[in-house]
């Protein structure tokens, strides 16, 4: 890819990215499950700088709306009074780290402020965006955890140990590789139970995500295993009396760790695209917990396809992320050199998130 | 021909591994078909037992495994519970619908990258370059269900495309040519989503490999030699660049049937993806086993089919593989 080679940017952005979810209450005006049944289906509100009279405002303000007559999702503008918009306001109260807090970026005192719309219960789609995105987020990073935990396992297991050993676990995994990756994603969940509580429906999730994929790392991991257990430090480790354990964890471990963390970097978003797949059918997270996949699930009923655009914000969300993981993959491998391995095409089909 | 026979002889182990999995996952799932016709009280223990013993669900699990092998061997793939028949036809129309959608798709998209691939790497570093590769670079973080679902809502808000199924309502009643029509017309959104979502990775590869065998020495030997830049390009470097190409082909063949799965339950085009969901949430046991067998089938063939060109297009590996 030749965006940019510069990793220290890439990280960057990523930490941004990732503080902005993880600080979801602070940067969102609402509590996401909270309702408004008196505004479903509200398009994105025009945040305003210019009155009607052409008069400039300083502080930004939008104008309350209200059903028209007659319509249950057609809104109109109340240009009478327009409420201005505030920064670090006080208002729902949330958990960052831990710590309660009430101080929000920005909010109205009068009226409800919907930057992003709202949903079929009037919740803000905003807010239920970036809390979604905590949801998605942790799938995705502790379902790469699983995989990688397998898999450096397997392959070190296999490489090590090599013989009839190694010959069985690469030939599982060359069957995980060859399944296509949604079919193992499905017939991996169908075997699980279907009616769970949201928390149990969320660990589910991260645990299918994170055995379906480890047969890739597994096999650039027994890769580097089996060339660095040759090498004269091993060697002379396990001349000194090292046992297997020592020397797996000491010395040949280290070694794997530019191939896990390339590869952390272009599985992180797999899965958490994983975790869309899945709960945008209906296998994943369940309401009222938000997450990007059941987000976009709305967007199966027809008529939300056709009137309500603003339903699909929540996919584009998932964008920035793909873009800045995909990047620092690919500065990750020109820094460490993980050409010099030999796997370059194996690398290269995972981070094209190739369709199976 | 050894060397073919070992890849026929690692396909076929590859299709029962993959068989046998499925089988045991299938197995391990909690309930079955019949589960919910317990809570109907117009039916007798009785038939449910009696249904299951009919289907064999009572039989011990190797013993199932085996009596399905042999269906396999004499070519059929057991019985729908849900639609209440045959699963090889059930399956067989289906794959033929994804079958149209993918391979329209599949030379779409390589008609489109090889030309693009080409040009790119012969330009590398240069403007023609930069562009096919930021644009490259754009559609790769794109991720699928975001690309189909985007043509959706551009579909229905400008009302150019229908918006799922195969055919109209009233199909039957039109010309040949509207019929065709209305054909291209349904098929151009999933068409274009996996077109699409193929492309980057096409034209990378091409791009790659091209520019890659440009830089060769016997490229340099033969500019030195005077021959015309268009017949280095398409005479030499794409010869040599062909062999990574040819396996990416027999890949993408290989997925033809199993990589649309998400875009066809995204645009409901009655293929086999939302069979096979449908299935596996209902637990229709055969039908579940035979869609990924099907699907291995093709992943499986197109492997072998990209083991057999590179066999007739490389030299190399004729040399390497015939006995000493």
């Amino acid at each position: 890819m030749r965006i940019s080679r510069n990793f220290t940017n890439w990280l960057v952005f990523l930490v941004v990215l990732h503080v902005i979810i993880a600080a979801a209450g602070f940067f969102a005006p609402y509590d996401p499950v909270e309702q408004d049944r008196d505004h479903p289906y509200l398009p994105p509100m025009h945040i305003h700088m210019m009155d009607a009279q052409a008069h400039f405002h300083f502080r930004p303000f939008f104008y309350p709306v209200r059903l028209r007559e007659g319509s249950f999702d057609q809104y109109e503008e109340d240009t009478a009074h327009a409420v201005p918009l505030h920064f670090f306001t006080h208002a729902a109260p949330y958990r960052l780290l831990g710590i309660p807090s009430r101080l929000h970026l920005f909010g109205a005192a009068d009226a409800r402020v919907y930057l992003l719309g709202s949903d079929a219960y009037g919740r803000d789609q905003l807010s239920r965006i970036l809390y979604g995105g905590q949801i998605s987020l942790l799938a995705g990073l502790l379902g790469a955890a699983v995989t990688l935990f397998l898999g450096a396992l397997i392959g070190m297991a296999a490489g090590y140990y090599g013989g009839w050993r190694d010959d069985i676990l690469m030939r599982i995994a060359e069957l995980f590789l060859a399944l296509p990756w949604l079919y193992l994603l499905f017939a991996l969940r169908a075997f699980l139970p279907l009616a769970v509580s949201p928390i149990q429906a969320f660990l589910l999730v991260v645990i299918v995500i994170g055995m379906v994929g480890w047969a890739r790392p597994a096999r650039l991991v027994r890769g580097v295993v089996l060339s660095v257990k040759e090498r004269d430090f091993v060697r002379a480790a396990r001349g000194f009396g090292a046992s297997d354990f020592y020397l797996l964890r000491r010395h040949i471990f280290p070694e794997t760790a530019s191939v896990l963390l390339t590869q952390a970097a272009i599985l992180v978003p797999q899965f958490v695209l994983a975790e869309m797949t899945l709960s945008f059918l209906g296998l994943g997270v369940p309401e009222p917990m938000s997450s990007w996949g059941n987000l976009l699930a709305t967007l199966q009923q027809y008529n939300v396809l056709v009137s309500y655009w603003w339903m699909y914000l929540p996919a584009l969300a998932i964008v920035p992320f793909f873009l800045g993981y995909l990047s620092l993959a690919s500065a990750l491998r020109h820094r460490i050199g993980a050409y010099k391995i030999g796997e370059t095409l194996e690398t290269e089909d995972n981070s094209s998130w190739s369709r199976t | 021909m050894r060397y073919l026979l070992r890849r026929a002889l690692h396909a076929a182990f590859l299709l029962f591994g993959v068989s046998l999995l499925t089988f045991l996952f299938s197995a391990l799932t909690p309930g079955s078909y019949f589960d919910e016709m317990r809570l109907n009280p117009q039916i007798a223990p009785a038939t449910i037992l009696a249904l299951r013993a009919q289907y064999q669900l009572d039989r011990p699990l190797p013993v199932r495994y085996l009596h399905w092998l042999t269906a396999v061997a004499h070519g059929e793939l057991g019985f729908s519970f849900a639609y209440n028949s045959p699963v090889a036809p059930l399956l067989w129309t289906r794959a033929r619908n994804t079958l149209l959608l993918t391979v329209t798709a599949m030379l779409l998209a390589w008609l489109v990258a090889l030309p693009l691939g080409i040009w790119s790497a012969a330009k590398f570093g240069r403007a023609a370059d930069r562009i096919v590769s930021s644009a490259t670079a754009a559609l790769l973080v794109v991720p699928d269900l975001v690309l189909a679902l985007g043509l959706l809502i551009l579909a229905v808000r400008t009302g150019w495309f229908p918006t799922g199924g195969l055919v109209s309502v009233g199909f039957d009643a039109l010309s040949p040519l509207q019929k065709f029509r209305d054909l291209v017309l349904h098929m151009t959104l999933p068409v274009a989503a996996l077109a699409l979502a193929a492309l980057p990775t096409l034209i990378r590869h091409i791009r790659a490999s091209v520019a890659e065998a440009l830089e060769a020495p016997f490229i340099r030997a033969a500019v030195s030699h005077g021959i015309p830049h268009r017949k280095l390009l398409f005479g030499y470097a794409l010869r040599a660049a062909a062999n990574p190409l040819i396996a990416l082909f027999g890949f993408s063949v290989g997925t033809l049937l199993s990589g649309s799965l998400l875009v066809e339950v995204v645009m409901s085009w009655p293929g086999l993806g939302p069979l096979l969901l449908e299935a596996i949430l209902a637990r229709d046991l055969y039908v579940v086993l035979g869609g990924v067998l099907f699907s291995m089938i093709f992943l499986v063939a197109g492997n072998l089919f990209a083991d057999v060109l590179l066999f007739w297009a490389d030299p190399r590996i004729r040399i390497e593989a015939s006995p000493k």
